[in-house]
């Protein structure tokens, strides 16, 4: 593998410690050039914010950044408000105070246009794949083409869409598959092949390896992190699997006490005190790895 | 950082051609956004080029000045490049950006594979084959409806042995939403169309100096076929259409699928209490129907024939026997028996998609509103023949 690009710029990622530690897991070969180094700028900003439902609130005072061409694992027990997080900031569900900035822009003074601009600029995966059910792999990678794209003629679309399908690590075959006849696994990659369909710079994926076999699901952990790597994607990842942090995450964000209590390197957590985080991190399931470490 | 969704320059490439050496130089933004004129770009460089046999060539793709690209446009770049690689040209890439030079060799790993379309059979076999299908299919649909008949014979029939069984509170449930909620609507178009009905055939028969025989006619009419038929079309439209939307939803979320895993049959669990519900309903509805007509048709005879409402009850009680109401509401719950029956097969047909649960709904209206008017036509064919 090359060290440097042709401008001198591209230098050799430093695979981190843990990357070799579970490389069983579907790490493959390690070593990869990124096209975008983590940086300092942050494409999501939450800030103080607070979300109600009636008048329990789910969160308060929540700070959370994520920066430029990382991955970023969200994990928090079952209730705590990962998904509810998530669909805040997709303006899914309304806050109540606080303010949201995606690409240094504050989500609540956008024109519609801008917003449109904006909606772009990030894929998202849902936890279900949320597949329209009456077309096929390659018309729904298509919709976002058709809806948010430039005049596209119908072969480039198709040329992309199978790109797209094949870039996901689905076979050619399932192109013109309808979603109720492709499995579980399937789906999620298929999902993805939509949310990459415009080459956004920011992804939302929710549980990606929930329902997956532990092969099928180190497989999909390796495609996001090829995915960073190569299409210089940030991605928000919420999930509860362990695998996924160790693996792939850049830094681990943990939600509890209705607020982002700590975040940073996966192996920086394992140590911190919290009741929750001790018990995820050192746990029967999670000890495995804190040990290794 | 690059900024692959700002407003941008068009892509465009510029030729120079210098003997056999030929620099293509490429600028702008090459992105999703504006696939549309780096396609135009590069078809006007293709041509520029020449086709096949006009002469190989060294070509230099200059990409300096590509300031923003994502996967559409490096797309365009390397199916250019392919193309002109094909035709005999060699093509070599310079100063590409890291960020394009990044996205090629991502592309390059995966160019989309074409697939051989499986052959057409031939139009008349296609027919045949279409045809075919349709028979079984049809012949299936029976089996299943004929099927579903039968357990709820069973169920009916055993009904006093094994009471417990029967659901009594999913009964009164449907009973409560596809009779209660219907009679508004059932009332108010009965009452409009025996309206219409007496208007309509009293200004006739009063031409005749035979205004009397409005009463007569609409009263029959109303009886035997107008109120149990308009009843039983609005419930296929109302309550036919959400049995199938219950049960189809349910299939999609593999509920009924649960049912059958647990023990129980989803006929008896599902069907069966829609079905007697729709049972119990519809001869009330009926019921409610004729009056509801026949007020109507005194209403507009006192108002427009001048035949008062004790004139008109008069001679009602008169011509009209007791048989002619029986005859009508005797055909309600055959109604509801072939539209529940429909409804819920219909349901049960719904596979995993949101578009097959719309249009088995659409076709569980059609079929019952359909198959009400048949039934209708056999039993005056039956009437007629037994002579009542």
């Amino acid at each position: 593998m090359e060290e440097t690009g042709p401008d001198g710029k591209m230098t050799v990622h430093p695979v981190p410690a843990h990357h070799g530690i579970v490389a069983e897991g579907g790490t493959n070969g390690g070593e990869r050039r990124r096209l975008v180094e983590p940086s300092d700028e942050h494409i999501i900003e939450v800030r103080d914010l607070e979300v109600r439902f009636g008048s329990f609130s789910v969160f308060k005072n929540l700070n959370l950044d994520v920066r430029r061409g990382e991955i970023l694992g969200f994990v928090g027990g079952s209730g705590q408000g990962k998904s509810v997080l998530m669909r805040t900031i997709l303006e899914l569900v309304p806050k109540y105070s606080g303010t949201i900035r995606l690409f240094d822009k504050d989500v609540d003074d956008l024109t519609a246009p801008q917003r449109s601009r904006l909606n772009r600029r990030y894929g998202v995966l849902f936890q279900m794949g949320a597949l329209f059910s009456s077309l096929t792999v390659k018309e729904n990678i298509q919709v976002p083409m058709k809806e948010q794209g430039g005049t596209m003629s119908k072969k480039l679309m198709d040329e992309l869409a199978l790109m797209k399908i094949d870039m996901v690590g689905l076979a050619r075959e399932a192109a013109d598959k309808l979603p109720s006849e492709l499995s579980g696994g399937m789906i999620k990659r298929a999902g993805l092949a939509r949310a990459l369909a415009l080459d956004p710079d920011l992804l939302f994926v929710d549980e990606p390896t929930s329902g997956l076999d532990p092969i099928g699901a180190a497989n999909f952990d390796d495609l996001i992190a090829r995915l960073r790597d190569t299409l210089g994607l940030t991605v928000y990842m919420v999930t509860h699997d362990l695998d996924s942090l160790w693996n792939v995450c850049d830094r681990v964000a943990v939600l509890a006490d209705r607020r982002v209590i700590v975040n940073g390197p996966v192996q920086d957590l394992v140590d911190y005190d919290h009741p929750w985080v001790q018990e995820y991190f050192r746990g029967v399931r999670g000890g495995r790895f804190a040990g290794v470490q | 950082m690059m900024d692959a969704h700002a407003p941008s320059p068009t892509p465009t490439v510029k030729t120079h051609r210098d003997g056999d050496k030929v620099t293509a130089t490429f600028a702008g933004s090459w992105t999703v956004s504006t696939a549309d004129a780096a396609e135009r770009a590069v078809a006007a460089l293709d041509k520029a080029l020449g086709g096949r046999g006009t002469g190989a060539a060294d070509i230099v793709f200059d990409l300096s000045g590509v300031f923003m690209a994502d996967t559409a446009g490096a797309w365009i770049i390397h199916r250019e490049r392919a193309r002109a690689e094909f035709t005999g040209h060699r093509v070599e890439l310079t100063d590409a950006s890291p960020r394009v030079e990044f996205l090629l060799e991502e592309i390059e790993a995966h160019i989309p594979r074409m697939l051989d379309r499986p052959r057409q059979p031939y139009a008349i076999v296609r027919t045949f084959n279409s045809v075919g299908k349709t028979t079984v299919e049809v012949g299936h649909d029976l089996l299943a409806l004929l099927s579903m008949l039968g357990v709820f014979g069973w169920r009916l029939a055993t009904l006093f042995t094994h009471f417990r069984r029967l659901r009594l509170t999913s009964v009164l449930a449907n009973f409560d939403r596809s009779c209660r909620g219907a009679v508004p609507i059932v009332m108010l178009m009965s009452f409009l169309v025996g309206l219409i009905v007496a208007q309509q055939g009293g200004f006739y028969l009063s031409s005749f100096g035979a205004t009397i025989f409005v009463v007569d006619m609409s009263g029959i009419l109303i009886l035997r076929e107008l109120g149990v038929l308009l009843a039983a079309i609005l419930v296929a439209g109302r309550s036919g259409s959400a049995f199938t939307a219950e049960i189809g939803a349910m299939r999609m979320r593999e509920e009924v699928d649960a049912l059958t895993t647990l023990g129980l049959d989803p006929v008896e669990v599902l069907v069966v209490p829609r079905l007697m519900a729709l049972m119990l309903a519809m001869p009330i509805l009926a019921f409610l129907s004729d009056i509801a007509a026949i007020v109507g048709a005194m209403l507009i005879s006192w108002s427009s024939l001048g035949i008062s409402p004790d004139v008109f009850l008069n001679r009602l009680n008169e011509v009209v026997t007791p048989l002619e109401f029986w005859i009508g509401i005797a055909k309600a719950p055959f109604m509801a028996l072939i539209i529940g029956l429909v409804g819920c097969s219909e349901g049960m047909k719904v596979g995993g998609s949101s578009e097959s649960l719309g249009r088995q709904t659409t076709s569980s209206v059609v079929k019952a509103i359909f198959l009400v008017i048949v039934v209708d036509g056999l039993f005056a064919i039956f009437f007629a023949a037994v002579g009542i």
